[in-house]
């Protein structure tokens, strides 16, 4: 008998087990896949390392400084500053056709652009600043949590072209609802990636991961890999234990999981059918172009680009076709200050995410799948040049996935990234005993993701019951 | 456990919960949210570092108790009185 299963071996499921772990609980994290990290795993290919997901980790915080989420889990998971070695962004940027805003994790930066580009905006700016919900009002009790951030804005900011920039790099780390954004997830979002800022481990996402299972078997944590749940066994309201793909069966106190709302509702065998609608829609084709040299010999020097080819910043599975290459993010893992003895990558690094349909992707046979991986790839990075230096001369090797690839490793329905739209932030199901973390929870990005394992694992399986 | 030893106590659970904090000195009499920059969280961790070391069990109406040091060692002193010092 297990104190608590925890479904998944991502940033959420690690965190989580890591909190019950130290404080003496049985637990097993299971995992389907082979390896660890999930939505932001890494895999080696042609010789290469390659993180699936990460471009940047958000939140990022100095050594030292003791406010907001990354303090908040190094404290909280007993590490220390120096053993997840964050090497602070060059510096990013947002374009639009005409007006190009740079960011840093200086906060001077974005203002001083603001009032260079938009001078009428700027009051309005350091309002909208002022009105943020802090960390502690987004529990989602606040009623201004489920505001629309669109209509804040135009509140806010005279300039309607200033609002559609300061969303997009927002949305797309991330929002999970399509077209507009709740207030709460705007203020975290923006406090991330505005306030707070990029940072990348050198060896990037294996780092944070590695750190993450060590710590977790260091404390009597046991994981189990290829061990998928099939069913969670109910009786009375209560889970009793799950099943795994293999048919073995594990008992514990309490279930956390980190697949999904809907994914997890599946596997309780007391329930009959799910609400598929309610999970998340978006999710992305990235390509990986590997170059001969590094992005700042062709004079790129951004970190990440967050682009969008017209004045308004459209946020929605695409309607027709594939993918919808009008906006997309670029990022340089190459463009990092990483330490002198650390050095720079092997190879020059550009990364393009692209918004994706999962069905279509999925309904193409293998022959039409490998030919518009191809094709789609091609039109993300002529979308991309338009907002960047041309880099194709410099191509030495690519990879591409999609959300097909997604859901393939992650189970996570429709390959979405970013989880569903309406958030279970109390991490409540109708059993008893069984909780949710991770991107249907709350909080995404590797940071939020690693925040939510650790406020349920606080909350639901560590405090009095 | 003596006053004196449940006190060292909570200096080394707090050096653990907040290992960048200065507790040299801390003042016993006023508040440790005053002193040392913890949140609800920390709070928490100090409940259950002291389940998990010493198998103090404090209920959740309780926590007030725990306000500052001298306020924590009062309460936890009949808690703790029996227990011997690892």
């Amino acid at each position: 008998m297990y104190d608590t299963i925890i479904i998944g071996a991502g940033m959420s499921g690690l965190a989580a087990g890591i909190r019950l772990a130290h404080f003496d609980q049985r637990v097993c994290i299971l995992e389907r896949h082979y390896t660890i990290g999930g939505l932001n795993s890494f895999y080696r290919m042609n010789g290469r390392d390659y993180d699936v997901g990460l471009h940047a980790m958000t939140n990022f915080a100095r050594r030292g400084d003791k406010r907001g989420p990354l303090a908040k889990l190094i404290r909280q998971l007993r590490f220390r500053w120096e053993d997840f070695k964050l090497a602070e962004q060059i510096g990013s940027s947002i374009r639009f056709p005409g007006v190009s805003l740079d960011f840093g994790n200086d906060v001077e930066l974005l203002e001083s652009e603001i009032a260079k580009h938009f001078p009428n905006c700027i009051d309005g700016y350091h309002k909208l600043v002022a009105s943020l919900l802090d960390y502690d009002d987004l529990d989602g009790s606040n009623p201004n949590f489920t505001r629309s951030s669109r209509e804040v804005l135009a509140e806010l900011i005279p300039d309607p072209l200033l609002c559609e920039m300061l969303l997009c790099p927002l949305m797309w780390y991330g929002n999970a609802r399509e077209d507009d954004m709740d207030f709460g997830q705007f203020c975290i979002m923006f406090r991330a990636c505005y306030l707070e800022g990029f940072a990348r481990p050198f060896k990037g996402v294996r780092v944070i991961l590695k750190n993450l299972v060590r710590k977790f078997r260091g404390l009597g944590g046991e994981l189990r890999l290829r061990s998928g749940v099939a069913r969670i066994h109910v009786d009375g309201g209560s889970a009793l234990g799950v099943v795994l793909d293999d048919g073995t069966e594990l008992q514990a106190k309490k279930i956390l999981s980190s697949a999904g709302t809907v994914e997890t509702m599946r596997m309780c065998d007391d329930i009959t059918t799910v609400e598929t609608a309610k999970a998340g829609q978006l999710s992305f084709i990235e390509s990986i172009s590997v170059l001969d040299r590094q992005p700042q010999s062709f004079g790129f020097d951004r970190t990440i680009v967050f682009y969008n080819d017209g004045e308004k910043f459209h946020w929605r599975r695409p309607e027709t076709g594939l993918c919808d290459a009008r906006t997309g993010v670029i990022c340089s893992p190459n463009n990092y200050r990483y330490d002198a003895d650390e050095g720079t990558l092997p190879d020059g690094i550009i990364r393009i995410t692209t918004l994706a349909d999962h069905d279509r992707w999925s309904a193409l046979d293998d022959v039409r799948y490998r030919a518009e991986k191809v094709a789609q790839y091609e039109l993300a990075v002529e979308s991309s040049v338009r907002f960047m230096p041309d880099f194709r001369r410099y191509i030495i090797d690519t990879d591409v996935f999609t959300p097909k690839t997604i859901r393939r490793f992650t189970w996570h329905d429709n390959g979405a990234v970013y989880g569903a739209p309406d958030k279970q932030l109390d991490g409540t199901t109708h059993l008893n005993n069984v909780f949710l973390c991770g991107t249907d929870q709350g909080f995404v990005g590797i940071v939020g993701a690693i925040v939510s394992g650790i406020s349920m694992a606080n909350r639901h399986c560590l405090q009095a019951s | 456990m003596s006053p004196a030893e449940i006190r060292e106590e909570i200096i080394d659970i707090l050096g653990d919960i907040a290992p960048d904090d200065n507790l040299d000195d801390l003042v016993d009499d006023k508040n440790f949210r005053e002193q040392l920059e913890l949140d609800s969280m920390d709070f928490l961790d100090i409940v259950m570092e002291l389940r998990k070391r010493h198998r103090v069990q404090i209920p959740e109406e309780d926590y007030g108790a725990l306000a500052s040091m001298h306020t924590t060692v009062t309460y936890l002193e009949p808690k703790m009185r029996d227990i011997v010092k690892a």
